[in-house]
């Protein structure tokens, strides 16, 4: 397998707190890799870092083999690393539209239109596009800022917790979406639901308190008692 | 004169400088600490300040003293009021806004400015100073005036020091600027912190001014170099620091006393413009404030 | 009627209208015409920056003065003629803003704001103090022969009015297609939510300066047609006062729309004009607009209209 992302010793800290300490991930192309861990386990800060939102205090990390660890956020997207954030993060005063296709003449000036459209359509906000985006229900702007992540036609799509706060049905479709994208795109997926990440992921990261506890199949993980002991422990384990 | 007394002469200007820039600066730099308001309307508090104190002592029929002492209770006062009446009616409207706060208080500049001009009129005046006493040095003769109001705004400034440090009021005010959440969740008025503390800044501008104003006549354009001034100071100080702002405020009133004996006063004030703007790009915390 | 046609159609008669009133209005409101067309394509450069890319400047007098300067003392010091007077003047412009936006933009808010105000009030003074060169606090006349474009003289009023009708109707099309453009959108967008623009590969920096240099294009060619149509540079121009005007009259037609400089500028120069008939309270009446306009209407008048009926408005 070939590795999309990699990241070597990357640490972060704030002050006294080691929101990221010396942290070794690899993502394989073509999965979809769940990562999980407590919160302020450093799952935000992580994805920051690779994403460039947050500077790198030491470490590495390599998009297929080119050293991006000092490169600016923006020419990271240009690169195919894209980033949707765990608090919605969309320009509510523009239209569904305006939103996602600010996303696709980012990488594709001439075909944005086509792209814009081709990702409506698979977050299914089609009907949606003439509409005002912060006059969406929560849900759908989750979508919307989904479908930006999809506009862009990245690489490796990271996601912050997409489904917090989303219906059950609306995650049903959400697990469709994703499944669909691969093994074109690269997925990393920050997840709160058990049920979800156990369920699209090929391979799974527990982060705790900034480092790696362990990487392994959801069935592994299921069963690797240290992760038992430090995250699923408790009533919730059977999850 | 030869040189040594010419320096000595351009080093009391510039402390008697000095010291009526840190009143008004400490007022501009308070009100950006508490209220994160950038009042560019303080050298306006400050014109309104000398305007009021000559109206003040030209119409009370008392001995120069007595008006002017009036002058140094009335015309705060009524500056205060100015400024509280403008907190409650614009500036809590604007939800503190910064950039909103900016827009509004060039507007509050415009309209005093005018006001000014239709009231009090478009000459400089002067008003007469509480004392005359000449200090007889062996080079030159000083005003005696002049080394008063440098003591006075220096037991001003330490009266400040005093009431943000060691009132309950200052601690108010410090508990506020620190988290203004926190402070409403412990039960503190943070309406009333904050137009009391805008009234506060205003009044230290008045109170500067009335100081100066026998030395310089009052006129409705006068607040155009002490706003420039103190934003230089509060800025070069440290955004909201009350001590960087001193410490600037003494550097700054002392080279440009000296500076503008030597040098044309226009490239001094090209030069600290420039500063402040390169300040604020490369050490927005201030040169002499600690980094945050 | 699809909407780019109602827009460019509605854009286009209000050209046609302007054009026509120069045949219907008496001399003295032609001239203030002329004078408005010029001030709001100024209004329009400052929209460029605060209206759609959210750039609050308090030192657009400098890039009005820099247009103005270039083309006065190319005409004054190098016998220039007006054509390439007013390039030098529309190149200044765009220069002056770039350079300051090099330092300025890596301030944000409050400090931006402070910065550009810094910068406009040290080049405010640097006119003043290079006044051997610059004429100083009195400024300078525009001579005569400098004021002849194409075989036109601009001190006459037919030729002064399609000059400036020209300028304006240049600069609102450019607009117009400007924020229509790709990267119009993406002006917007930096407005709108950075870290989110950014986070789509767009380089906060980049765009506002690029959109920062535009503005300053807009500012300096106006500042060189209004000395060379009404034929006097003077410092007054580079004061704080001429970076409020714009301010002033973007927020009173609607920020981030493309008519409303003009209607602003319309608005507030008649207000100004009405009012000094009965009062010489002329600042009075800007400071009470800015604090009324921040406070009641921070939208502006076709900015509310656009919220409420005419939502296709660019
Ligand atoms: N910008 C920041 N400044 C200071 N501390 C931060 C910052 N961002 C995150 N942290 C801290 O780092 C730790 C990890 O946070 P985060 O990455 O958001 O965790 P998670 O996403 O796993 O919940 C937390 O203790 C958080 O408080
Ligand atoms: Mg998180």
């Amino acid at each position: 397998m070939v590795a999309v992302i990699e990241a070597k010793r990357l640490t972060r800290h704030f002050g006294g707190v080691r929101a990221v300490d010396g942290v070794d991930f690899s993502l394989e192309q073509g999965e979809i890799h769940g990562l999980i861990g407590p919160n302020g386990a450093g799952k935000t800060t992580f994805v920051s870092l690779l994403a460039g939102r947050v500077p790198v205090q030491s470490g590495e990390i390599r998009l297929e083999g080119e050293d991006i660890t000092h490169l600016p956020a923006h020419l990271r997207v240009r690169k195919g690393v894209a980033y949707t954030f765990q608090i919605t993060s969309i320009y509510p005063r523009l239209s569904v539209y305006d939103n996602v296709i600010l996303a696709a003449q980012s990488r594709n000036s001439t075909g944005a239109d086509k792209d814009a459209t081709a990702a409506l359509h698979k977050a299914g906000l089609t009907t949606l596009a003439g509409e005002q985006a912060g006059t969406l229900s929560y849900g759908h702007q989750r979508l919307v800022e989904l479908a930006m992540g999809l506009a862009l036609r990245p690489k490796v799509l990271i996601l912050d917790e997409p489904t917090q706060g989303l219906a059950s049905g609306e995650i049903e479709n959400f697990k469709l979406l994703i499944r669909s994208l691969v093994p074109h795109t690269t997925l990393l997926l920050i997840e709160h639901n058990m049920d979800v990440v156990m369920d699209l992921a090929h391979r799974v990261s527990v982060l705790n308190f900034g480092q790696i506890l362990a990487v392994g199949t959801p069935e592994d993980i299921r069963h690797n008692t240290a992760v038992q002991d430090a995250y699923l422990g408790g009533p919730h384990a059977a999850g | 004169m030869s040189f040594g007394p010419f320096l000595l002469l351009a080093v009391l200007e510039g402390t008697v400088m000095a010291a009526v820039l840190a009143l008004t600066a400490v007022g501009l730099s308070l009100v950006f600490g508490v209220m994160r308001v950038v009042n560019v309307a303080h050298g306006e508090f400050y014109m309104l300040g000398a305007v009021l104190a000559w109206f003040v002592t030209y119409y009370l029929p008392f001995p120069p003293l007595l008006a002017w002492m009036a002058a140094l209770i009335i015309a705060p006062v009524l500056v205060a009021a100015v400024a509280a009446l403008t907190d409650v009616l614009v500036l809590k409207r604007l939800k503190y806004n910064p950039e909103a706060t900016i827009m509004a208080t060039i507007g509050l500049l415009y309209m005093l400015q005018q006001a000014a001009l239709t009231v009090y009129g478009p000459d400089a005046r002067p008003v007469v100073a509480p004392f005359e006493w000449r200090i007889q040095l062996p080079w030159f003769g000083y005003s005696g005036y002049k080394l008063f109001v440098v003591v006075a705004a220096i037991l001003v400034l330490m009266a400040v020091w005093w009431v943000m440090t060691r009132t309950k009021a200052g601690l108010i005010m410090r508990a506020t600027q620190v988290d203004r959440d926190t402070a409403q969740t412990f039960g503190i008025n943070v309406n009333r912190v904050y137009a009391g503390t805008f009234a506060f800044g205003g009044a230290l501008a008045a109170v500067a001014a009335v100081l100066i104003v026998p030395i310089q006549q009052a006129h409705y354009l006068m607040g155009h170099d002490p706003l420039l001034l103190s934003f230089i100071v509060v800025i070069i100080g440290g955004l909201g620091s009350i001590r960087g702002t001193l410490v600037a405020a003494v550097i700054i009133g002392l080279s440009d006393g000296i500076i503008s004996m030597f040098f044309s006063p226009t490239l001094a004030k090209i030069i600290a413009t420039l500063l402040v703007a390169l300040v604020l790009v490369f050490r927005p915390q201030g040169l002499f404030g600690a980094k945050a | 009627m699809t909407p780019a046609i109602k827009v460019w159609s509605l854009h286009l008669l209000v050209l046609a209208l302007l054009f026509a009133a120069q045949f219907v209005l008496p001399p003295y409101h032609a001239t203030n015409l002329a004078r408005i067309m010029v001030l709001a394509v100024f209004a329009m450069g400052y929209n460029i920056a605060f209206g759609y890319t959210g750039l609050l400047s308090l030192g657009h007098a400098l890039f009005f003065a820099a247009g103005m300067y270039a083309m006065g003392l190319s005409a004054w010091h190098l016998d220039a003629q007006a054509w390439p007077a007013l390039i030098a003047g529309l190149i200044a412009g765009g220069a002056i803003a770039g350079a300051v936006g090099l330092l300025a933009l890596r301030a944000v808010g409050v400090s931006f704001m402070i910065v550009t105000l810094m910068f406009a009030q040290a080049g405010y003074l640097t006119l003043l103090y290079l006044n051997s060169w610059t004429g100083g606090d009195e400024g300078f006349v525009i001579a005569q022969n400098a004021r002849v474009l194409s075989g036109f003289d601009m001190a006459t009023d037919t030729p002064r009015f399609v000059a400036a009708f020209v300028l304006f109707a240049v600069g609102l099309l450019a607009c117009l297609w400007l924020v229509r453009s790709p990267f119009g959108r993406v002006m917007i967008a930096m407005r709108e939510n950075e870290e989110r623009s950014r986070m789509l590969g767009y380089s906060p920096f980049h765009v506002k300066l690029t959109a920062l240099v535009l503005s300053g294009v807009y500012a300096g060619a106006a500042g060189a047609a209004y000395g060379m149509l009404f034929g006097y540079v003077g410092a007054t121009f580079a004061t704080i006062q001429y970076s409020i005007l714009p301010m002033l009259y973007v927020l009173l037609g609607g920020a981030g729309t493309v008519l409303g400089p003009f209607l602003g500028a319309l608005i507030m120069f008649y207000l100004i004009d009405i009012t000094s008939a009965y009062t010489d309270a002329y600042f009075f009446v800007v400071g009470a607009a800015l604090v009324g306009l921040v406070l009641f209407a921070p939208q502006g008048i076709l900015g509310a209209l656009r919220e409420r009926v005419l939502k296709w408005l660019p």
